[in-house]
């Protein structure tokens, strides 16, 4: 394009220019990175440097630059140039703080930063600055869907924020378990007395909010689109459907308690034997006065029963812990108590769970004379006089208590949908043309919370126990469907108190969704990204790799059968890239040709110069800041490596691993984050699916007569920055023994 | 930096730097709005960061630190400072008045992290890191990801011949030794306090003896002893003597659910211990034991999971007991760990050779003289402020763990988001 202007900086400070000759680093980006302007400079981070680079962007019309100094992960407040495509090579972490000091390495340490200069030129001309997805009109409504204590938080304080909200409530009343309460756990200090739920004022605060809109007696009859542009179909119970446009979505769907005829041998289903949304019941109809049973006998003495069905490890039962149950039966004990101090309670527990300021609450219930026994209860039975047989771990003996009630902690079970594990399989054999199959899947579709008509099924996926969340510790809303937020104890189980929290943190996250969506700004991780993908269709096979693999279900199919990518949805990892078998997706700013030409710009010495190549694909993530950390660290690693950060090895096509081989490298080796149950990977499935891939490449490579070893995938943490400089060294003398590639000299 | 001439009532102040003042400045600035970040020391991170693995998952810290940094480099509506604390409040939601006082860090932002002025140096201080673990030079870079990447001066060298060497170390003059202390004002419209907690101080829990004996630590030091890039390269040894600890006792509620200490429960030190008998085992395999002194183990829901992992695992055993005291084998420094084992009430006086205090929470501005309108709980945990313009966030305002304390404080961030609404629709009414 005859407007672009390419322009290299070397900076010559923190003692490159001590150790690497940068004149000869000039030469080779005018000569072979074919740039426009070169500059050198002592100091180039600093407001002289940086000026330079300004005034030459201002004046000189740059449009694309070049910065070969530190890391790109170092002073990018400097370095900081938003209206231009930029590359960094990493002269300083990357080769003169790893390459070992002295005489006898300036050779290789030169070679070395000589190809980092190549690879930055060759990078950014294949760059183009993103522009971003300005939408003409992006909807800001956001959907809250449940209407319990979760779904009205979130739509409270959505429209406390200025934005609408359409809440969608599949009972009549707004409130869900909550509104079935008698009170809640103490929230405050001092932290001593049940209180008053809130649901009501909650609801008539609703009620008073123009700016929320409410459908009660509804469910979701079909959500489509994408953050900005959903589409729901909102169906009332009589039958009539509603459209409602939104922008983004909190589903807030809540619990149902597990159920207690499930635990026979607890007494579920015999008389006076309740769960804690049973007690709930008699409490509210006794409203302050005795609490009498089912039978109408008030009740003199109850014992609950912690853990019912619940921190079960034999399969049987939940596995989890509810983490409200404890605290939910010493209020329970102390609507007994407060009513008449005589009333026996007894709260056999095993392990008594009240966290935090929790620990008032318990102090209080214990001086209101509610005792606590720790005892793990093998039978109930039920009937007019109740029994608890239980091993008393105090005392170390079986014993048997008698009530007049029993309250059964059974656990919150989540109403997240369909579960995708279940779905997919399904799915398959339906579009296989299996009847049977067909069948099934209508039938779970009419179970499906959200009703999401993406390709990669209709609900959020469930990652352990059937809670709809990602599991990231450090990332509670990085959901897998872009623009949806799941709050409350459908995430995890929860009590009311962190339910109100999680139902603000996602009303936030949604908003957050709805702004970006309309200038297409990226969500987490890649927060503020303004580059997407797009597809060279011409080329396109419909393989639908992408969609499938895609982690975040961004990619639909259209009428003709080719992939549609919908920005809004997309997360810009680049999986939908590293998967496409002919290469026609790529990112304005990362492509298979900003890679592949960093891949052919290295030099490959000949086989005779005993000088190997290998070159490292390292997950930005964590793999890069490693390697960069040990660099820091003064660690020695091999000169013979080339590094490409890659967004995540996701994102890595196998072109690269061809090129690169067919180019003569020695080796590949590909680092990223970790995969499997306590995934590290933040794009969720590209460090599994790039080991998957990698696993197929081995007929390939003994097809171009090539050893196994020479392509390699590892896991690596950020931590691992003395054990990357080990992989790196170690897979160097390994090639070594086995030999220059025989490719070297045809590429 | 000048801060007082672009912040406005429409700012948002975060106080703390913490992964939860960073997570409500992120999540603030992203929906578009301008924050001001001040931490108190020179690197964000706070206290998670010098963890070596987060339960359930046993990852890093850094790992969300680096994405969490990347996210601020790119996101020009945060304005960090470092080195800054609040020193004074006043005003009301959405008008507020902040003094800040801006400590010396006597290097400026020309420093490229050469690390020259540290090796110019022989002067060293105890190590912040490492909990004074260890020692490091007296001009440091904090740790391997610190942010901002600038170099430390500790105050001792300044004026003495050491600052000098520093100074003259650097090439590109980036050590100021005449650097003062600044005070800055601004206005901002909503402040988040994410301020985070400090261990409670294990030498106040008088019979276990962490001021007396060498082989009773905290459980954040034996955290960083478990790192790699702790004060003993990861290897688990006896402050003692150096030999290595296999056999590991854990107490919990040390100075926690205690009217003589703690009132509260600080939630994450079952968790932490659980966590930290799998670094017994990283550290030792089968030739390790780790025993877990309870009153109930607080695995609070999907963390029952990690909990019966653990349970499984043959090296560790689970004693029903508060320990009442800690005495030492006098002749090879051995903790003596004394008691009642409730579960069958049982009496034992047991040798181990490390114990790890697993201590409690408390909010770090305790015993801080914080505005007047801010809400404390008996425990200090923030609540709020009465005119609802100031919100606590994170372990500030409730004992949490990680994934708990960034859900806080996102919503911390979108009620500091509201009152800028608004103050702003007031401003244009």
């Amino acid at each position: 394009m005859a407007d672009n202007k390419f322009a290299a900086y070397i900076c010559s400070g923190c003692g490159i220019g001590d150790a690497i000759k940068v004149p000869q680093l000039e030469n080779i980006a005018k000569k072979e990175g074919k740039m426009a302007i070169i500059k050198s400079h002592h100091f180039l981070c600093n407001a002289e440097g940086v000026q330079m680079i300004n005034d030459d962007i201002e004046k000189e019309g740059v449009t694309h630059v070049c910065i070969a100094a530190c890391s790109r992960r170092a002073k990018t407040e400097a370095f900081h140039f938003p209206t231009v495509a930029m590359s960094r090579a990493n002269l300083r972490e990357g080769v003169l703080w790893v390459v070992a000091a002295g005489k006898d390495h300036d050779e290789v340490r030169q070679e070395m930063a000589a190809d980092y200069v190549r690879m930055g030129c060759a990078e950014v001309k294949k760059m183009t600055q993103p522009s971003g997805n300005v939408k003409e009109s992006s909807n800001k409504r956001i959907l809250v869907v449940g209407g319990g204590m979760s779904g009205m938080t979130a739509a409270l304080e959505i429209a406390e924020t200025g934005y609408e909200v359409v809440l969608v409530e599949k009972t009549g009343a707004l409130g869900g378990m909550a509104a079935k309460l008698y009170k809640r756990q103490p929230f405050k200090d001092p932290y001593a007395e049940a209180q008053d739920t809130g649901v009501a004022e909650m609801v008539a605060r609703i009620a008073a909010t123009p700016l929320i809109k409410v459908h009660l007696n509804a469910t979701i009859g079909e959500t489509a689109g994408a953050p900005g542009r959903f589409v729901i179909q909102v169906a009332q119970e009589s039958g009539s459907v509603t459209e409602e446009t939104v922008g983004a979505i909190v589903q807030a769907t809540g619990f149902t308690t597990y159920d207690m005829a499930k635990l026979p041998e607890l007494g579920g289903g015999q008389p006076n034997v309740v769960d804690q949304a049973g007690l709930e019941a008699l409490a509210r109809q006794a409203n302050g006065g005795a609490i009498k049973r089912a039978d109408g006998k008030e009740v003199k003495s109850v014992v609950f029963v912690q853990c019912a069905g619940q921190r079960d490890d034999t399969g049987t039962h939940l596995s989890y812990c509810s983490g409200h149950c404890c605290g939910t039966s010493i209020k329970q004990a102390t609507y007994f108590k407060d009513q008449n101090p005589d009333i026996d309670t007894v709260v056999m527990y095993q392990d008594l769970r009240v966290p935090g300021m929790g620990e008032d609450f318990y102090r209080s219930a214990q001086q209101k004379g509610v005792i606590f026994t720790k005892g793990k209860a093998s039978k109930v039975t039920g009937g007019d006089s109740c029994n608890v047989t239980f091993r008393d771990l105090i005392l170390d003996e079986e014993n048997t208590i008698p009530a007049d009630l029993v309250v059964l902690a059974t656990g919150q079970v989540p109403n997240a949908g369909v579960d995708l594990e279940a779905w997919n399989p399904v799915v398959t054999a339906a579009e296989g043309g299996d009847e049977a199959a067909k069948v099934q899947r209508d039938a779970m579709r009419t179970t499906s919370v959200l009703k999401l008509d993406y390709r990669q099924g209709p609900d959020m996926p469930q990652f352990k126990h059937g809670f709809a969340d990602s599991h990231f510790i450090c990332f509670p809303y990085e959901t897998r469907r872009t623009g949806i937020y799941a709050a409350g104890p459908v995430r995890r189980p929860m009590d009311i108190a962190q339910a109100t929290d999680d139902a603000t943190g996602a009303a936030l996250k949604a908003i957050q969704a709805v702004e970006n969506a309309a200038v297409g700004r990226a969500a987490h991780p890649r927060s503020g990204d303004l580059s997407f993908p797009t597809a060279r269709l011409e080329g396109c096979t419909q393989c639908k790799r992408c969609t499938v693999e895609c982690p975040f279900g961004a990619i639909d199919e259209d009428e003709r059968r080719f992939p549609k990518f919908n920005e809004e949805r997309c997360r810009r990892c680049g999986t939908c890239m590293g998967a496409c078998p002919v290469r026609v997706i790529s990112f304005e700013n990362y492509s298979v040709d900003t890679v592949g030409s960093q891949v052919k710009a290295v030099e490959v010495p000949d086989e005779d110069e005993e000088k190997p190549r290998i070159l490292v694909l390292a997950c930005e993530n964590d793999a890069y800041p490693a390697l960069d950390m040990a660099g820091l660290a003064r660690m020695n690693y091999s000169a013979f490596v080339r590094v490409i950060p890659v967004r995540c090895l996701g994102s890595v096509n196998t072109i690269w691993i061809s090129d690169a081989l067919n180019s003569g490298y020695d080796g590949v080796m590909m680092m990223g984050c970790k995969k499997g149950d306590d995934y590290q990977c933040h794009f969720v499935k590209g460090s599994e699916l790039a080991h998957y891939r990698m696993s197929k490449i081995g007929d390939t490579l003994k097809q171009l007569g090539l050893e196994e070893e020479r392509v390699q995938t590892l896991e690596v943490a950020i931590t691992d920055s003395a054990r990357v400089v080990k992989l790196i060294n170690d897979y160097v003398a390994e090639l070594d023994k086995i030999g220059p590639s025989p490719l070297k000299g045809f590429g | 930096m000048t801060a007082s001439t672009v912040a406005t009532a429409q700012t948002i102040l975060v106080v703390g730097g913490g992964i939860s003042g960073m997570t409500a400045a992120l999540e603030a600035a992203e929906c578009g709005k301008q924050v001001i970040l001040v931490e108190k020391t020179p690197v964000l991170g706070g206290r998670t960061a010098r963890l070596y693995r987060y339960f359930p998952k046993m990852c890093h810290p850094t790992c969300g630190l680096e994405i969490n940094l990347r996210r601020l480099k790119s996101n020009r509506n945060v304005r960090l400072m470092t080195m800054t604390e609040v020193t004074a409040v006043s005003g009301s939601r959405g008008n507020y008045s902040v003094t800040l006082k801006v400590a010396p860090r006597y290097v400026t932002e020309d420093c490229t992290a050469c690390g020259k002025c540290s090796e110019a140096v022989s002067a060293e201080v105890p190590n912040p890191w490492n909990y004074g673990l260890d020692n490091l030079k007296a001009a440091y870079l904090p740790h391997g990801m610190a942010y901002p990447q600038r170099y430390v001066i500790d105050p001792s060298i300044v004026g003495t011949p050491e600052g000098e060497k520093a100074k003259a170390a650097c090439p590109v003059g980036a050590v100021n030794l005449e650097m003062q202390e600044e005070t800055v004002t601004l206005q901002v419209g909503a402040l988040i306090w994410a301020t985070g907690w400090r261990p409670y101080d294990a030498a106040k829990i008088q019979p276990y003896g962490y001021d007396r004996f060498p082989n009773v630590v905290t459980s954040l030091e034996f955290e960083r002893m478990a790192d790699p890039h702790g004060p003993t390269g990861g290897k688990i040894l006896r402050p003692g003597d150096g030999k290595e600890a296999k056999n590991v006792a854990f107490i919990q509620c040390a100075g926690s659910r205690d009217e003589n200490h703690l009132r509260h429960c600080s939630r994450i030190c079952c968790m932490a211990s659980l966590k930290q008998t799998q670094y017994v085992r990283e550290a030792f395999g089968d030739q390790g034991k780790s025993t877990v002194y309870y009153i109930d183990i607080r695995a609070i829901d999907r963390f029952e999971d990690f909990y019966q992992m653990v349970q499984k695992d043959a090296t560790v055993s689970f004693v029903k007991s508060k320990v009442a005291r800690i005495a030492e084998n006098k002749e090879n420094g051995n903790p003596i760990l004394h008691g009642v084992d409730t579960e069958g009430y049982k009496r034992y006086a047991t040798e181990h050779d490390l114990v790890v205090l697993a201590v409690g929470m408390e909010p770090e501005i305790t015993g801080v003289k914080l505005p007047d309108d801010v809400i404390l709980d008996s425990s200090n945990f923030i609540e709020g402020s009465k005119d609802m313009g100031m919100f606590g966030a994170g372990a500030a305002s409730s004992p949490l763990d990680v994934n708990r304390a960034v859900q806080s404080a996102t919503a911390a961030s979108l009620r500091a988001i509201q009152v800028i609404h608004k103050s702003a629709s007031t401003e244009a009414a």
